[in-house]
């Protein structure tokens, strides 16, 4: 019993551990300290996706939550203030609107096939094909792989042309890429502004 | 409050901080090769383990954004120029494209990889994964470091 009641103890206090911070993010009012608090999240995340052996999922998990965005937060704050302002008052139909929609999606998971039930319709479809034919078919050890690249190659194409379509909104919304530099002939003005900064 | 606590352009008291802490420095030089390193076995390791180009490509942009943030946006805009980078976020997914395309002409279906080695399909298979992984590294790299860029040599207005 030794190694199951383990992984469910470790899965239990990451559920706990994630649930605490998802309302301290929620009501934390520091913006820096929420990015902050962001990575964190996403790092659990990824320890969470281990437990259930996505380590793949796991690996991007960590690298883009954990890692990149909370670069491009910091990024984006860097363009705003650090701080969110405090509401006028406390929104009550946001509160019934989120629990309604909550409620419904935890009773939309009463029909889903039990976590890890081998005759889940996903798990008898086409993954037997993937799982016994990979080999002989890609030849590659790692199934996740021959399933993403080759298997399903056509839907990767379609998601590194959104990686970067992505760019090219970024790049337009907020220019400042092709050779030109506006933040340059702002920076005389933007350092008198900045110069009391108090730092972090 | 202070807004240019996080600004990553430069000139502000935080980065003049982080810049000029010898720590910072030295452990963050002594850590962005071998973030490379790691995201380069990340890609071409993906058919063996975990990984593939698109974790490989958030390292790799997460080692070049770590090296601006020690030395400066400017000091990796010299080493990694907008151009570099407007080129490489295309290339990416025109090497994902070209396979699909070559496969076609080889006989196949649009990126049936199988068709790239004529004798041996599934070292065809093996080729097409490694091409189109590679594709997808170079892409997320560059697009990662563009998004970085844009926010980045932004200040506020």
């Amino acid at each position: 019993m030794g190694e199951q009641a383990m992984g469910a103890a470790i899965e239990a206090s990451l559920f706990v551990l994630m649930i605490a911070l998802a309302i301290v993010i929620a009501r934390l009012r520091s913006l820096f300290a929420a990015a902050m608090l962001f990575g964190i999240f996403s790092l659990l995340a990824a320890g969470m996706q281990t437990m259930m052996d996505a380590v793949d999922v796991a690996f991007t998990e960590a690298a883009v939550g954990a890692g990149i965005s909370t670069v491009l937060f910091l990024g984006a704050l860097g363009l705003t203030t650090s701080s969110e302002t405090r509401p006028l008052h406390h929104r009550v139909a946001g509160l019934v609107v989120v629990t309604a929609t909550g409620l419904l999606l935890a009773y939309g998971t009463l029909d889903m096939p039990a976590y890890g039930d081998p005759n889940a319709p996903i798990h008898r479809h086409v993954a037997p094909h993937y799982l016994v034919d990979s080999d002989a078919e890609i030849g590659i050890p790692n199934v996740v792989t021959s399933v993403l690249a080759s298997y399903r190659g056509y839907d990767t194409y379609g998601e590194t042309t959104v990686v970067l379509t992505a760019a090219v909104g970024a790049i337009l919304l907020l220019g400042g890429f092709l050779g030109r530099d506006p933040s340059k002939d702002e920076d005389a003005a933007s350092e008198s502004r900045d110069g009391g900064g108090e730092g972090v | 409050m202070s807004d240019s606590a996080v600004d990553l352009a430069g000139r502000t008291p935080i980065k003049m901080r982080v810049r000029e802490t010898i720590i910072l420095r030295i452990v963050g030089k002594a850590l962005v090769p071998f973030i490379l390193l790691f995201a380069l076995y990340v890609q071409f390791h993906g058919d063996y383990g975990p990984g593939g180009g698109f974790q490989a490509g958030v390292i790799f942009a997460a080692g070049l954004i770590l090296h601006a943030l020690i030395f400066g946006l400017d000091a990796l805009r010299e080493k990694v120029p907008p151009i570099v980078v407007e080129i490489g976020i295309a290339l990416g997914a025109l090497l994902y494209a070209g396979v699909g395309v070559v496969s076609m002409l080889m006989g196949g279906e649009f990126l049936h990889y199988g068709m790239l080695d004529t004798h041996d399909m599934a070292h065809g298979q093996h080729l097409g994964i490694l091409l189109v992984e590679l594709g997808v590294g170079i892409t997320v790299t560059f697009v990662m470091v563009a998004i970085f860029y844009a926010f980045a040599g932004r200040s506020r207005q």
